[in-house]
């Protein structure tokens, strides 16, 4: 009886996993399809590759403040540094190669860089870190533009980038990114990450070193956040330091907050949202800011734990919903 | 055989000896309770015993495996990886964490696969993970706290909150465990449950215990030593019937005769 039960919950399992994977492989075809006859077209595409870049720094930031609960205002800084190298490294070799060297260079450096920013400031706490992580996007973008000028062409910037993103890259890097983080969220080490949210001091006392969990996490964010650079600065042809300010980093920030701290499938349903409003808003532009300034103050108000608070986006959980809906229906009636 | 030694051991807040030369002894198996009035520094033997605290002199020691090893100033990690685990006066566990996981996350120390098992969910992985698991249920089981596994922390009762709490301490597999006032704000059938499963869990886990307590009907009743705190010092040590006609413990509870 028992064996029953533990046979058909590992069936389960099996099926929900095929099940995201056949997902996973029809989105990708069929928007290929839609592409190749030309439904989406050059001006969607770019919408759908803001998308991708915003899901993978959203979920990349999440890992560090939604998770681990490290408040960093410098992602940023990261991402122009995966943008950087991937421009550089394909503008001398510019082949299909070149491109993915440059996507996984830009993510170790930029890996690299956030270990070693983050080995001192991580012992900051709060307010602290904020502004240590905010001095250090600063740093790393006077450098592309002042100290490194011969190879990243100063405050006017590269351009004329080959362009090898498309949509399958698009769709494995951000895909993958999503899969990664969501795995690493569901091990013992990710919950060493969260546990250090909740309590540093209890999680410390239960043999967890909070420093090294906290530089791991800030690590990962980091090379992910390289490859949504590189993704970006491989689509849009034309990169410069200041794309990648404070305003840059808060613009990421937002999408964390509002689609909820510590939760992934939140990171993705407001980065796909809030791209859409934009893109929407695309016809009005003195309205726009105005009018996405007022969405989020309205978000904030009625549901300030963000669109999915920490919860994930499950089956278990739309069922909840749907029945939540209709006893509230059956009770009106 | 002892298991811990304290020896001379000192804090000082500024000009504040918050504990003074204190030195300790605890025995392979024992069950000792560490009381005093307010303020007479006991949290802060366990916070420097746990490395919470560094303290400004003395020297502790675990004598564990056949081996001796001083333990001052190390991190509470390092401490807790070594065997003393605890729980804390104002509880405090991970609150907006399921049951479940306050106890897996205390299992953290022991997990051996590295951080690419973790993204790529390798073999190792999912074998570890389900021992984890399992071995976390079973704790929850014999702990009788397994039907709750899927609540939040903070939504739990208070008793069981303070059971929780000793249970992710045990979750860390510890030779010592120091609890800080684990029968505070429980009423008089609480307090004795909770008697009962702190007599048990020593037995049954083979335990060395520390506790604080101001509940002397829990102290007296399953303390086989005691040690009196006061101002910082140790100013009595005694089995339960010693301490209790003890006239300078006396004193520092009530006061001197006028």
């Amino acid at each position: 009886m028992v064996k029953n039960i533990v046979n058909a919950s590992g069936n389960s399992k099996w099926l929900s996993l095929a099940g995201k994977w056949i997902t996973l492989l029809l989105t990708l075809v069929i928007v290929q399809v839609l592409i190749s006859a030309n439904i989406i077209n050059d001006y969607i595409f770019s919408t759908l590759v803001t998308i991708g870049v915003n899901i993978i720094l959203a979920v990349s930031l999440n890992l560090i403040t939604g998770f681990t609960g490290q408040f960093s205002l410098g992602h940023a800084g990261f991402m122009s540094i995966g943008a950087y190298t991937c421009a550089i490294i394909t503008l001398r070799y510019s082949t299909v190669f070149g491109f993915v060297g440059g996507v996984i260079a830009g993510a170790v450096f930029a890996a690299i860089v956030g270990f070693f920013v983050g080995l001192p400031t991580l012992r900051l706490k709060g307010d602290y870190l904020a502004i240590a992580t905010i001095g250090m996007a600063e740093i790393i973008k006077i450098l592309f533009r002042n100290v490194l000028e011969d190879i990243t062409n100063g405050a006017a910037g590269l351009s004329e980038i080959p362009q090898f993103n498309n949509w399958i890259w698009l769709f494995v890097f951000t895909a993958g990114t999503v899969i990664l983080i969501s795995n690493f969220i569901k091990s013992s080490h990710g919950r060493a990450c969260i546990s250090i949210r909740e309590d540093e001091i209890a999680a410390e006392a239960m043999g967890i070193s909070s420093t090294k969990y906290k530089v791991i996490a800030f690590v990962t964010g980091a090379f992910f956040a390289g490859i949504a650079g590189a993704l970006y600065s491989s689509y849009f042809y034309y990169i410069s330091p200041d794309l990648f300010g404070f305003q840059k980093s808060i613009d990421i920030l937002v999408i964390v907050v509002l689609g909820g701290m510590g939760s992934i499938s939140g990171s993705i349903i407001s980065a796909i949202l809030l791209a859409l409003i934009s893109t929407y808003l695309q016809s009005f532009p003195e309205l726009k800011m105005i009018i996405y300034g007022v969405l989020l103050v309205v978000i904030m108000q009625f549901r300030p734990q963000g669109i999915m608070g920490s919860k994930e986006l499950s089956l278990s959980l739309l069922k909840k919903w749907t029945e939540g809906i209709k006893g509230r229906n059956g009770g009106a009636a | 055989m002892p298991i811990l030694s304290v020896n001379k051991l000192s804090k000082s807040f500024g000009g504040l000896m918050a504990v003074s030369n204190v030195s300790m002894e605890l025995e392979q198996g024992e069950l000792v309770g560490l009381i005093g009035p307010n303020g007479a520094g006991k949290t802060t033997v366990f916070n420097l015993l746990t490395g919470m605290y560094q303290p400004t002199s003395g020297i502790i020691t675990l004598y564990r495996d056949q081996k001796e090893e001083q333990i001052q100033g190390l991190k509470p990690y390092t401490i807790c990886k070594k065997g003393i685990a605890r729980t804390f006066q104002n509880i405090r566990l991970f609150r907006d964490l399921t049951v479940l996981d306050n106890v897996r996350i205390a299992m953290n120390k022991n997990v051996k696969y590295g951080l690419l098992s973790s993204f790529f969910h390798s073999r190792s992985y999912s074998d570890e993970e389900k021992e984890m698991l399992d071995n976390s249920i079973h704790l929850l089981e014999i702990l009788k706290l397994d039907h709750k596994k899927d609540e939040l922390a903070k939504n739990l009762p208070y008793g069981e909150q303070r059971q929780l709490e000793i249970i992710r301490a045990l979750a860390t597999n510890p030779c010592i465990l120091l609890l800080d006032e684990p029968a505070a704000g429980m009423n008089p059938a609480e307090t004795a449950q909770l008697t009962e499963m702190i007599g048990w869990i020593r037995e049954n886990f083979k335990l060395t215990i520390l506790l604080i307590e101001h509940d002397m009907s829990l102290v007296m009743k399953i303390c086989e030593r005691i040690y009196v705190l006061d101002y910082g010092m140790v100013i009595a040590e005694g089995t339960p019937a010693e301490i209790k006609s003890n006239k300078r413990v006396i004193e520092a509870y009530l006061g001197e005769e006028m």
